[in-house]
């Protein structure tokens, strides 16, 4: 029983083939992390996986219905005329919520990403990191059983990054959702995930697949444990043999 | 004490220009039917201020009417065409051919069907053609400029297709709509001074007209002093809607 599957999906774009044959099935409430070289196709998987785009070839099975799909993409893409509070509610409104109701819950998903005080902010007024987190709260304030996230860090420092991730672990531990985590970065794509997929250049394709040992969320110090260091070094060493071809 | 040299400077300027201008009239005996110096200027203009100023209403009032109107059609229609691939096909080339029209020309063919009882709604109409384009060419652009992604989004969680124009896409387009207003406007009185020209003397009384009416009776310091009037009101309304477009921007943005 999966949440949602590619098999064997193929992406052709006009300038040429974008993916595949790639396949990848995400079990309920299970975190896979993608990793691959720049234009390999994570980004095109996952908006298979989000149901925004068909694949050329293959099949997409999708078990979450409306409202039940989040995405978080590289930019916390908030609309600079809402609030915070509002834009954590836009999901709600658009599906039809009475603007009280979903401010209530908004206000809420912003409380549990510790920002709480921030809801009349316009998101020119946050920092980098407090509008990552504000987008982070609209992802979950439909509860989604799908949470798409597409290098949702790439353009932070490193001190918000480590701190980002601890706070998406801490949610999903809290809400449960089946995650998928697009990233460039191969100590992240470890330190989050059960499963790491590695693909091969464009058109990616699967290069490997490294179960990571380990609780979730991580303890303290988990980054310098030998099992963290073992799988970091596979998963480089199958991204670089991938890369070569 | 640059800043101050800065805000001296253009004053400065005008007031040598003037200055030249008086001497030059005085020391050369030009005759003041050809070119009256500023002290008359000045004095026409004090004399005939009530006048002036009723005229300036006037068509301030004509050009405020259109600006209004134009606002409207322009975004109704970059509505359509943003929701339209076929609308947008078929209304685009007949907007540009409205863009390339001088106003000048369609002048005669206005004024005739507005009748020779309402030349003021031949105004509007001709203020209304000019001030069009630039509200609808930057509707339709920032219609268009909504972030993809946030788009995507909307997708995602089901948005209707009234739901991304009223949630999404006119939001994303103020910006383009505030510079499209402040040009619309600048060219909303252009287009109605050009109008009462177009009308003539049967016209309404606008500051055209003022200048048409001067001019027949070589009365130049009037005329200069009309025209000084129209700069004055341009700058003012240019100066206000410089303004109104940074609240707004500072609105949408939220600081």
């Amino acid at each position: 029983m999966s949440v949602a599957a590619l098999r064997d999906v193929e992406v052709d774009y006009a300038r040429g083939p974008a993916l595949g044959p790639f396949s990848l099935e995400v079990g309920p409430g299970e975190i896979v992390s993608l990793v691959g070289p720049s234009g390999c196709g994570k980004s095109t998987a996952l908006r298979l996986l989000a149901g925004l785009e068909a694949p050329t070839r293959g099949a997409v099975q999708r078990d979450p219905g409306r409202g039940e799909t989040a995405v978080v993409f590289q930019a916390p893409t908030l609309a600079p005329w809402l609030s915070a509070a509002a834009n954590v509610a836009l999901p709600l409104e658009l599906a039809g919520q009475a603007g009280r109701a979903a401010r209530a819950r908004a206000n809420e998903a912003l409380a549990r990403v510790g920002l709480t005080g921030a809801e009349p902010a316009r998101p020119a007024q946050l920092s980098g990191g407090m509008a990552m987190r504000v987008s982070l709260a609209r992802a979950l304030v439909t509860q989604p059983r799908l949470l798409l996230l597409d290098e949702p860090f790439a353009a932070l420092d490193e001190i918000t990054r480590r701190a980002l991730a601890d706070d998406v672990l801490r949610l999903w531990d809290a809400l449960r959702p089946a995650i998928v985590f697009v990233t460039h970065s191969v100590e992240e794509a470890v330190y989050m995930a059960e499963r790491v997929v590695v693909m091969t250049g464009g058109p990616g394709r699967t290069a490997g697949e490294f179960p990571v040992e380990g609780d979730l969320p991580r303890p303290a110090g988990f980054r310098t444990t030998p099992g963290f260091r073992r799988t970091v070094e596979a998963v480089s060493h199958a991204l670089a043999q991938g890369m070569a071809g | 004490m640059r800043r101050a040299g800065e805000l001296v400077a253009p004053w400065a300027l005008i007031a040598l220009l003037l200055g030249g201008w008086e001497i030059a009239c005085r020391a050369l005996d030009v005759p003041p039917y050809l070119l009256p110096p500023p002290s008359r200027v000045g004095h026409a203009l004090v004399a005939n201020l009530p006048a002036l100023m009723s005229a300036a209403w006037r068509t301030l009032a004509v050009a405020l009417l259109a600006l209004v109107i134009a606002s409207l059609i322009a975004q109704a229609l970059a509505v359509l065409v943003a929701l339209s691939a076929i609308l947008d096909r078929a209304i685009r080339p007949l907007a540009s051919v409205i863009q390339v029209t001088p106003v000048v020309a369609i002048a005669p063919l206005f004024l005739i069907w507005a009748g020779i009882d309402h030349p003021e709604r031949a105004l509007v109409a001709l203020a209304v053609v000019v001030a069009f384009f630039p509200i609808f060419s930057g509707a339709v652009a920032g219609l268009r400029s909504a972030d993809p992604d946030l788009e995507r989004l909307f997708d995602l969680y089901g948005a209707t297709r009234w739901q991304k124009v009223l949630r999404l896409r006119l939001p994303s387009a103020v910006p383009f709509l505030l510079e499209g207003h402040k040009v619309g406007a600048g060219l909303a009185i252009i287009g109605a001074v050009v109008a009462e020209f177009g009308a003539g003397s049967g016209g309404v009384r606008g500051l055209a007209w003022q200048i048409l009416d001067a001019g027949n009776k070589l009365e130049t310091d009037r005329m200069i002093a009309a025209l000084a009037a129209l700069g004055i009101m341009g700058v003012a309304l240019h100066g206000l809607l410089e303004l109104a477009e940074r609240a707004g921007l500072k609105w949408w943005r939220g600081q």
